[in-house]
């Protein structure tokens, strides 16, 4: 799996070699968006096929959802933590002095 | 932002044409037996890879920015790993490495799912995809209430790496224009780790 992100950092050092290259750049856009509805297509097809998957439906959306709000909440939570110590005090108009 | 709401849906609507027929069955042979999805996810995980690499705007933005605008991003990524590791013990079906990848999709369902599902298999590939997507829905709509009860990161806390995209506009809304850069930068520092996160949970855990 390593090799996923290998894959990512070899694009990555394509990329930098087109970043004045508007067309090729929206080309990529748009070939990353078919290349996501291709392989989600699959994905449906591997879950349609799976009846393990289909029969379970409801109890593996519950385990999603529990997730979900697990994740939620502690993002949230850190979230607060952060804006009350770091940013409540002060005006972050700072940054758009930076802009 | 209309243009990527409408993307979610047509991805979904992909989903769900796959899923009907593969439920009922009605698929050639070919498509049947071969997994080509492996090679169709490396062409994907290059060409996001060009996305990063050519994209000058985020890398200027992130030049500029103050250091403490990365806690933010930190903040939620610890958030999420510690609240999904406290939830762990209601799932006793799934092991915590697992429980954990699928909170690092931070909302990217799309491509967290797809990573999962190749690492993993399908089935935590599916919770992945449903969880991602109740993430950014539940942002959508809760917004108003969290920044009115913990705080204008609140919104931003939630979206993950949405709050770069779909759930942008309803965190400038309701956080205020002021916090829009933090909640793209949040948004695509976010976005970038997925899959480096997403593996290494899943590989070195």
């Amino acid at each position: 799996m390593i090799t996923v992100l290998l894959v990512m950092i070899a694009g990555i050092i394509a990329g930098v070699f087109i970043h004045q290259k508007p067309k090729l750049i929206k080309l990529n856009d748009r070939l990353i968006s078919l290349a996501i509805y291709l392989l989600l297509f699959l994905l449906g097809i591997s879950v349609g096929l799976n009846k393990t998957i289909i029969q379970n439906i409801g109890t593996l959306g519950f385990q999603a959802l529990i997730i979900t709000l697990g994740a939620i909440s502690g993002s949230v939570l850190m979230s607060w933590l952060i804006w009350r110590v770091l940013f409540r005090s002060e005006q972050i108009n700072g940054l758009e002095d930076e802009e | 932002m209309g243009l990527k709401m409408k993307n979610s849906l047509i991805i979904l609507a992909f989903f769900a044409v796959g899923m009907a027929l593969g439920i009922i069955e009605k698929l050639p042979d070919l498509m049947m037996k071969t997994d080509f999805s492996m090679f169709a996810l490396y062409g994907l995980m290059f060409l996001v890879g060009i996305g990063i690499g050519a994209d000058r705007k985020s890398w200027l933005v992130m030049r500029k920015i103050k250091l403490k605008i990365f806690l933010v991003p930190l903040g939620v990524i610890l958030g999420t790993l510690a609240g999904t590791a406290v939830i762990s013990f209601l799932i006793p079906e799934l092991n915590l490495k697992e429980i954990l990848a699928v909170g690092a999709g931070f909302g990217y369902y799309s491509l967290s799912s797809l990573l999962i599902t190749e690492i993993s298999g399908v089935e935590l590939g599916v919770i992945a995809l449903l969880s991602n997507i109740m993430r950014e829905v539940f942002t959508l709509l809760a917004t108003p209430l969290l920044v009115r009860y913990f705080g204008k990161l609140a919104g931003i806390g939630s979206a993950g790496a949405t709050s770069m995209d779909t759930t942008l506009p309803v965190i400038t809304r309701f956080s205020g224009k002021e916090w829009s850069i933090i909640s793209v930068f949040s948004g695509i520092v976010l976005t970038l780790l997925v899959p480096v996160l997403v593996t290494f949970i899943m590989k070195f855990f």
